[in-house]
């Protein structure tokens, strides 16, 4: 026959969907977008990794054609008649409704899925998350990559680079091979210098037809044949050679901790504190990439100030005034308890409507400068709130002429303005 | 083992195992190959491709054409399909054969060596006798051409997307897409799909058109008498109504650019590249199905198959022909399997062992050749006129068939006939019917364009059983508005005269007619 042709095709274009899915996001950018927000604040900051599922309203996605509507006169033969004889009469269902279109399938008038539902990945959520802060490219790429890698030990190859060669290992290798290779010519050997030894020692036979002569020289022979054997094997060979091989692994360096800060005065309505959730994930997936291991430290302050986890920290409301210091002070106190700045990375985000008792502001500068700031690698806070500066922020300019590499504030009324406070976290650690 | 002993006992069956390899699938097709030929099947060289249940979905997402151009709608499709099928609400379908010379196959990897050998004897030798055999197909579609047309559109319409943007590209084809079932003509036979001629043709088009354009948009009043100026009023345009929609559109659109009417095209070439498969399935499946249960049976009375290979190829066959009744929760209309399966099988009981009613029924293929007759079945009709010729009085009663009939104008339904001496032939001509696509879509045909006037476009629907145009019409013609650029109407009319209308842009007050 041979008529057919059988191929494989399984290695070959497995992603050709790629480009119409990625389409497909594209033209419904903003119902994922919103996924992805309402996701991020039911997510915990530390989980903002990870894909997500997305659910669309199927008539937003229908490609609506010209079909039959309901009404008129319309007759359908259908399979598996048990008791109707011609002429039967049924009840319609109340309330319309009538029989189907001549195809099985949903009718495209709303019946069938109510929700179009589907998986985006860890990628595609960051991107859309990014794509909400409007994060530029070269930002979203130093949050999705990691940027430093260290080559670590991955055992032994074959195959590399003289400069990787393993010279112990090489000629250990060596070794064996000859000891194997030749351990069973020199046993023979051993064997037969023993013979030849105990023939030279023994009395001749008398008999000529029995002369130790002849047998000596054989054994001679072949005691010579072997060594010229044995040495024949080389000494070091390539099957030998052993090289070093190296894995490049991402180098998250070592520790960090985050601090987050945030007033949690009856003035911070749920809206600023989502502006500031966004912030901190921000800050967490920066570090998350250059650190090995990052601990999150959630400080909420009114009046006084308290270590909360992050459910507590997000959702829960107080009332009553603000007193800033308070949680510059604890911070320091836990900085000086838990995190020795020789062993960490201190990062700290502070968020807040720009509330403070006026007499606390100078405090609060006073603290930063004096005690937090020289132990940490940087320092940002946002003022979230679309209203003038109060004390606080003119104090904290002050703190940022002073301390420029270590400190960034930025005024915020939208998740879109989260950025320019990062761009200078990352043009400092880009530099 | 057991099976050996009432068979010759000199052939050993191929193999025994489930785990296939690509030496087995190849000994399963040269005798399924020999199997065909025993029976008359012609067909396309095959080639068949063993791809991955991802390569599967990617497949199957791109409505069965190995290259496309690119659009939303595929990824939609194919987000659909992956979901369900990782969830494991949804098996994919073992098999995708193209319409094309050579006939491509897809055997998933995943499948057992059975599953591969049914696909083969599906796909490769059932479907494709199809494709080379039946009118339709011979005088619709040009199998040696389809890919080489489909990698030309989609790099044309990737050419446009970076000339003119995706987003100007993707509404283009969203509004094609739309029109897609009215881009098809149903008399004409089309010239052949070429894609040299059609890169080649390419520029002259574009002058030649520009020029019938010129002519039919002259704005400047030919001198001449009012009685001339009036009957120039009084003339429609089209003088005929036209029912290709999308081929109107593509030749007489004011406003489009030739990269627009050129995407036109590739969506109407397209769509009646599909057509015959859309008027064929009950026809098709029925035929593909028929033959990999004929050929595999064939193996087996060879003995070149095992009992365990026939027990789990018997599964799936009774799982593809499965016909849940009405009131079952897994009923979604006839399934076009069983119906197709059983018409061929019972033709050929009809015409080894014919009854008294076969003979009634069936006078001229009662006792006939039976490769001969299904030969010309499958060959000269689609599934409106293969139901009506063939549906016999034993499947209708098999598939206990009934005919129900729903009018709005009654409180009640009515049970028109039923599967007994007195329903059989109403059941037929009402079955037929439902094949029948100008029943299945709004009967819609372009009536007139306002030449000398405002320029609008309108079309007209006329109603069958005084079934009204469905809600999403309004969203369809704010498509053919966005390809047109002026007005468009849509007026549903019968005897009596308007009935509906709609328009776009919508009318402030829609006044009734």
């Amino acid at each position: 026959m041979g008529m057919t042709h059988i191929v494989d095709r399984r290695l070959n274009g497995k992603n050709k969907s790629a480009v119409n899915r990625e389409r497909f996001l594209r033209r419904y950018r903003h119902h994922i977008k919103k996924a992805v927000s309402d996701a991020v604040q039911r997510r915990s900051i530390t989980d903002v990794e990870g894909g997500e599922s997305v659910s669309i309203p199927a008539r937003d996605l229908e490609e609506p054609i010209f079909h039959h509507g309901q009404g008129g006169k319309r007759e359908m033969v259908h399979p598996g008649n048990k008791e109707f004889v011609a002429g039967d009469e049924l009840p319609k269902p109340p309330g319309g409704g009538g029989g189907g279109q001549g195809d099985g399938k949903a009718s495209p008038d709303g019946e069938g899925m109510d929700e179009f539902a589907f998986q985006i990945t860890q990628d595609e959520f960051l991107e859309f998350l990014f794509d909400d802060l409007e994060l530029p490219n070269l930002a979203r790429k130093k949050l999705r990559d990691t940027e430093a890698f260290k080559y670590v030990r991955s055992g032994f190859s074959t195959q590399g680079v003289p400069a990787k060669l393993d010279v112990v290992r090489s000629l250990r290798g060596a070794h064996a091979r000859r000891l194997s290779l030749g351990g069973a010519r020199k046993r023979k050997i051993r064997e037969l210098e023993a013979q030849l030894a105990a023939l030279k020692t023994a009395p001749d036979d008398l008999d000529p037809a029995f002369s130790h002569k002849d047998q000596i020289e054989v054994l001679e022979a072949e005691i010579a044949k072997l060594k010229s054997n044995l040495k024949r094997i080389p000494y070091i060979d390539e099957i030998d050679l052993r090289y070093r091989q190296h894995l490049k692994q991402p180098q998250p360096a070592t520790s960090a901790v985050m601090f987050c800060l945030m007033d949690v005065s009856g003035s911070m309505t749920q809206m600023h504190k989502d502006i500031a959730k966004r912030f901190f994930i921000l800050l967490y997936l920066f570090l998350k990439k250059n650190y090995k291991r990052i601990d999150v430290v959630f400080i909420r302050h009114h009046t006084s100030a308290k270590e909360v986890d992050e459910e507590e920290f997000f959702y829960s409301r107080e009332t009553g005034g603000t007193i800033v210091s308070s949680a510059l002070k604890l911070m320091d106190k836990i900085i000086k308890a838990r995190y020795s700045p020789a062993e960490w990375n201190i990062y700290a985000a502070q968020a807040s409507d720009g509330d403070n008792w006026n007499d606390d502001s100078p405090i609060c500068s006073k603290i930063l400068s004096e005690q937090i700031l020289p132990q940490v690698q940087y320092y940002s806070y946002v003022e979230i709130t679309p209203q003038d500066h109060q004390m606080l922020w003119y104090e904290y300019e002050k703190v940022m002429a002073e301390n420029p590499d270590s400190f960034a504030m930025q005024q915020i009324a939208d998740p879109s303005e989260i950025y320019p406070v990062f761009r200078q976290l990352f043009e400092r650690k880009a530099a | 083992m057991t099976d050996a002993m009432d068979r010759p006992s000199e052939v050993r069956p191929i193999s025994t195992g489930s785990e296939w390899t690509f030496d087995l699938i190849e000994q399963y097709d040269e005798e399924i190959a020999k199997c065909a030929a025993e029976f008359g099947l012609d067909t396309y060289p095959n080639q068949v491709e063993v791809i991955s249940a991802e390569q599967m979905m990617d497949a199957y997402s791109s409505v069965g054409m190995p290259v496309g151009y690119n659009h939303w709608s595929f990824g939609k499709q194919f987000l659909n399909t992956s979901q369900g099928y990782q969830r494991g609400q949804m098996g994919l379908a073992y098999e995708i054969v193209i319409n094309s010379d050579p006939c491509i196959a897809y055997l998933m990897e995943e499948n057992t060596l059975p599953m591969q050998a049914l696909v083969i004897a599906h796909a490769s030798y059932g479907h494709n006798s199809f494709f080379k055999g039946n009118y339709l197909f011979r005088t619709w579609t040009d199998a040696s051409a389809i890919i080489d047309y489909l990698v030309f559109a989609r790099n044309y319409v990737a050419q446009c997307e970076e000339r003119h943007g995706v987003d100007a590209v993707e509404q283009i084809l969203d509004s094609c897409h739309a029109l897609m079932n009215y881009g098809v003509d149903r008399y004409k036979r089309p010239s052949p799909i070429s894609a040299a001629q059609e890169q080649r043709r390419q520029q002259d088009r574009e002058e030649y058109q520009q020029r019938r354009l010129n002519d039919l948009w002259r704005t400047i009043p030919k001198m001449g008498s009012d009685e001339e100026e009036e009957t120039l009023r009084k003339t429609r345009f089209p003088e005929e109504p036209q029912e290709n929609l999308l081929y109107f559109i593509e030749k007489n659109g004011p406003l489009l650019e030739t990269w627009q009417r050129e995407i036109i095209r590739i969506v109407r070439k397209l769509a009646q590249y599909f057509y015959p498969q859309r008027q064929t399935q009950v026809m098709n499946e029925g035929w593909a199905s028929f033959w990999h249960y004929t050929l595999l049976h064939r193996m087996y009375e060879k003995g070149l198959v095992t009992d365990g290979f026939m027990l789990e190829f018997l599964q799936s066959h009774t799982a593809v022909v499965y016909q849940p009744p009405f009131d079952s929760p897994w009923y979604s209309g006839i399934n076009p399997y069983t119906l197709g399966f059983s018409i061929y099988t019972d033709l050929r009981r009809i015409c080894e062992n014919p009854t008294d009613e076969d003979k009634h029924w069936f006078p001229d293929i009662a006792g006939s050749d039976w490769i001969e007759t299904l030969h010309f079945a499958m060959k000269n009709f689609k599934d409106e006129s293969f139901i009506h010729q063939f549906l016999s009085p034993k499947v209708m009663r098999d598939l206990k068939l009934f005919s129900i009939s729903d009018d709005d104008q009654e409180e009640v339904y009515r049970i028109t006939a039923i599967h007994d001496e007195s329903g059989y032939r109403t059941l037929r001509e009402k079955l037929a019917r439902q094949y029948n696509l100008s029943f299945r879509e709004p009967n819609l045909q372009v009536w007139n364009v306002n030449v000398r006037g405002d320029r609008s476009l309108t079309l007209r629907h006329i109603p069958v059983n005084g079934i009204p145009m469905g809600a999403a019409t309004g969203e369809v013609l704010r498509h053919v508005h966005r390809l047109w650029g002026f007005d468009v109407h849509l007026e549903t009319v019968d005897d009596e005269g308007v009935k509906g209308e709609f328009h776009c842009p919508p009318r402030k007050t829609e006044g009734g007619a």
